[in-house]
């Protein structure tokens, strides 16, 4: 038992260097006598990156030593161009720079702004009642294996049950996750019981109860898929969702 | 609680293996060879052509590769390996040579043999067994099987011939060859329900929901699947299919988060987890839906509930309401819960068939930063004593015992991404079952 511990630890530590390594893109360093083929670098920009439904935007990309470039939804392109494109929703393009070297992603982001709509008192600016929402309210996150809402929390909390308490005629859900550790079933129940803890803060907080719907989607849908503390860390949320 | 040796592992494994089996066994075995831990030595003969259809070959490879697979999965049997067979091999009993087979190299006790002929669209299988160590009375079993003539048939025919074999040797319990594993797959782009054979063949999609299906469970009777769905306007929801009509059927709707159905032995009954009350609790309802009582009353999750199928009368589950998921025991109305695990993050209990085990997934030493190995733990009810399964190979959750109580089917990280495996109730000679997408939630059929 003690030497499968130790191999474990030595595991965990191998991994969490492997890991760490990762994070870190190496510096960019002059080429040996005999170089290895340099990797590919891809910088890709839209201008504007946020447009009006309908309108166009210019996407702008430069690469370099790479002999294969694809963005996606557009298809093969020039190692260095320019395109306008039309986006009917926000779209993040991912540009994929592959060569000898290896192959390097690019995205960039284009958010489409609906319309405003004709009648609706509940709109501010260009912003729909919708974007509002996902800009006002904020997730809750759960330490591990944990349901109550940390007090580090609590002015998430706050600033949410304020926005709801101004629109009343908002009715939304809470999801409730779980990180990717440990057994589906039992993540199923634990994230129902973080969507009821955040539902029930807000109920203390002023907001009536039949405004939020709860579910658990457990660990199926995780927001995150490395095997890190951090993405687990974004996994384990509440999660909120407009309705209307 | 604590760990204990080689030695109690040794006795637990033959508890399990041999319990309730010694009386039929030594009425059966006359040479007395499958007396006490000792496996019968068996040697199957490749069965031979009886008609001169060309078919033939192709059904008698199926068969013969099935029939052995079986006899080797079976737990209870020293097969005799085929290039020891001597070189006559018999197609009616009077051709048996039973020093041949008695005697060195094979020295087997009992001998499976036989023919496969089709004629016109029919194949007939005839299968001996002898007691080759007792030639003036050796006839065991002589069984004549007729079917369609096709590979899926001579399969079949192999795994009835081999739980016939499985039965008279095995101590009177039925062999495991024509059951069914339900299982969750995401290789259609959905977690739906799947089902197979027993020995990972014929695997096939029974439910669309598309959408989440999770945790199925095939009821005692083999004709209905309880499982849990998430839906689009009622969160999580239990689902009914019904194998007879191949379709779901109507199934009451709870509030909240509705999950891991477990059937009560007699097919009557289904406990699951509801959060109907604004927490995850036990209920237990009629296999319709309907009477629907709760079973437990503590906060914090109460999920994965698993029916003693010996008595029907106790439920394990697991509870978070003491931190961290731990497995416990109850009575099936909820009184006298009691805590079975002391540490770490155990889940997903499963009662054995004899009542005396549960086999549940366990990380013994889990917390932030801890190591993630999470093995199949073996625990005697009474006692509270635990022997570990698996070893440092990946996540392994989900195991659910074979009818016969000799194995376990679980899922496993330890080839890559989530697969389903097969073991004997000891740990040993896994196999792996599914390769194609995730595979996770295993449930074995109870005949």
């Amino acid at each position: 038992m003690k030497h499968v511990s130790r191999f474990i630890s030595v595991l965990a530590v191998g991994s969490a260097l492997l890991l760490g390594a990762c994070h870190h893109k190496p510096l960019p360093v002059p080429p040996p006598p005999t170089p290895p083929p340099p990797a590919p670098t891809a910088s890709l920009t839209a201008n504007p990156n946020s447009v009006p439904r309908g309108e166009s935007t210019t996407l702008t990309w430069e690469t370099t030593n790479a002999t294969d470039v694809q963005i996606d939804g557009v298809g093969p392109v020039n190692p260095t161009g320019s395109r306008q494109v039309t986006p009917a929703d926000s779209t993040t393009y991912r540009l994929v720079a592959k060569g000898s070297g290896g192959s390097q992603e690019a995205t960039a982001r284009v958010t489409v702004e609906a319309p405003p709509p004709a009648a609706t008192t509940e709109t501010t600016g260009s912003l729909t009642e919708e974007q509002q929402f996902n800009q006002s309210v904020k997730d809750i996150y759960f330490d591990y294996d944990k349901y109550d809402v940390s007090a580090a929390q609590q002015s998430s909390i706050t600033t949410t049950a304020q926005y709801l308490a101004a629109h009343p005629g908002i009715r939304f859900s809470v999801e409730g996750h779980c990180d990717e550790r440990g057994s589906t079933e039992y993540n199923l129940a634990l994230g129902d019981n973080r969507a009821n803890a955040v539902k029930g803060a807000l109920v203390r907080a002023g907001i009536s109860g039949d405004r939020v719907r709860t579910i658990s989607y457990g660990k199926e849908k995780p927001f995150c898929m490395a095997s890190t503390e951090d993405c687990w860390q974004q996994n384990r949320r509440g999660h909120f969702v407009y309705q209307k | 609680m604590k760990n204990f040796s080689k030695s109690a592992l040794a006795v637990m494994t033959a508890i399990l293996l041999l319990n309730s089996a010694s009386p039929a066994q030594t009425d059966w075995i006359r040479t007395g060879t499958g007396l006490g831990v000792e496996k019968v030595r068996l040697a199957a003969a490749n069965f031979k052509s009886s008609t001169a259809d060309p078919r033939n070959a192709a059904l008698l490879t199926s068969f013969n590769d099935t029939l052995e697979t079986d006899l080797e999965n079976a737990g209870i049997f020293d097969m005799v390996s085929k290039s020891f067979h001597p070189t006559s091999i018999p197609a009616s009993p009077p051709e048996v040579k039973f020093l041949e087979w008695s005697g060195p190299p094979p020295n087997a006790s009992m001998l499976a043999f036989g023919t496969l002929g089709v004629t016109a669209e029919t194949m007939t299988v005839q299968g001996w067994l002898d007691d080759v160590k007792n030639p003036l009375s050796a006839q065991v079993l002589a069984k004549q099987y007729q079917d369609k003539a096709t590979t899926d048939a001579a399969r079949m025919t192999a795994h009835k011939f081999a739980d016939e074999i499985i039965f008279r040797l095995g101590g009177g319990i039925p062999g495991i060859a024509e059951t069914q594993i339900v299982f969750i797959s995401s290789r259609s782009g959905h977690k739906e329900v799947w089902m197979m054979d027993y020995d990972g063949a014929n695997q096939r999609q029974i439910s669309k929901m598309g959408s989440i299906s999770l945790s199925p469970r095939i009821s005692p009777d083999n004709s209905r699947i309880a499982f849990t769905s998430v839906t689009a306007a009622g969160g999580w929801q239990l689902q009914m299919f019904s194998l007879e009509l191949a379709r779901t059927v109507s199934f009451p709707r709870f509030g909240g988060t509705n999950v891991s159905p477990s059937w009560s032995p007699d097919g009557s009954r289904i406990a699951f987890s509801s959060s109907q009350s604004g927490d995850p609790e036990i209920y237990v309802a009629d296999n319709g839906g309907r009477s629907s009582k709760r079973v437990t009353t503590s906060p914090g999750p109460d999920v994965s509930p698993s029916w003693n199928p010996k008595t029907g009368s106790q439920i394990a589950f697991v509870s978070g309401r003491s931190g961290l998921p731990q497995v416990f025991t109850m009575e099936a109305d909820g009184t006298n819960p009691q805590r079975m695990t002391d540490q770490g993050y155990a889940v997903s209990p499963a009662w054995s068939p004899n009542g005396q085990f549960l086999v549940f997934s366990w990380m013994r030493k889990y917390g932030p930063g801890a190591p993630g190995a999470q093995d199949l733990y073996i625990m005697d009810i009474v006692s509270k004593q635990w022997v570990q399964l698996t070893h440092d190979g990946g996540r392994n959750d989900f195991p659910a015992w074979s009818p016969d109580g000799r194995h376990i089917v679980f899922q496993s990280t330890r080839s890559g991404a989530e697969q389903l495996w097969t073991m004997l109730a000891d740990g040993s000679n896994a196999r792996q079952l599914t390769t194609s997408g995730r595979n996770t939630q295993p449930n074995w059929s109870w005949k």
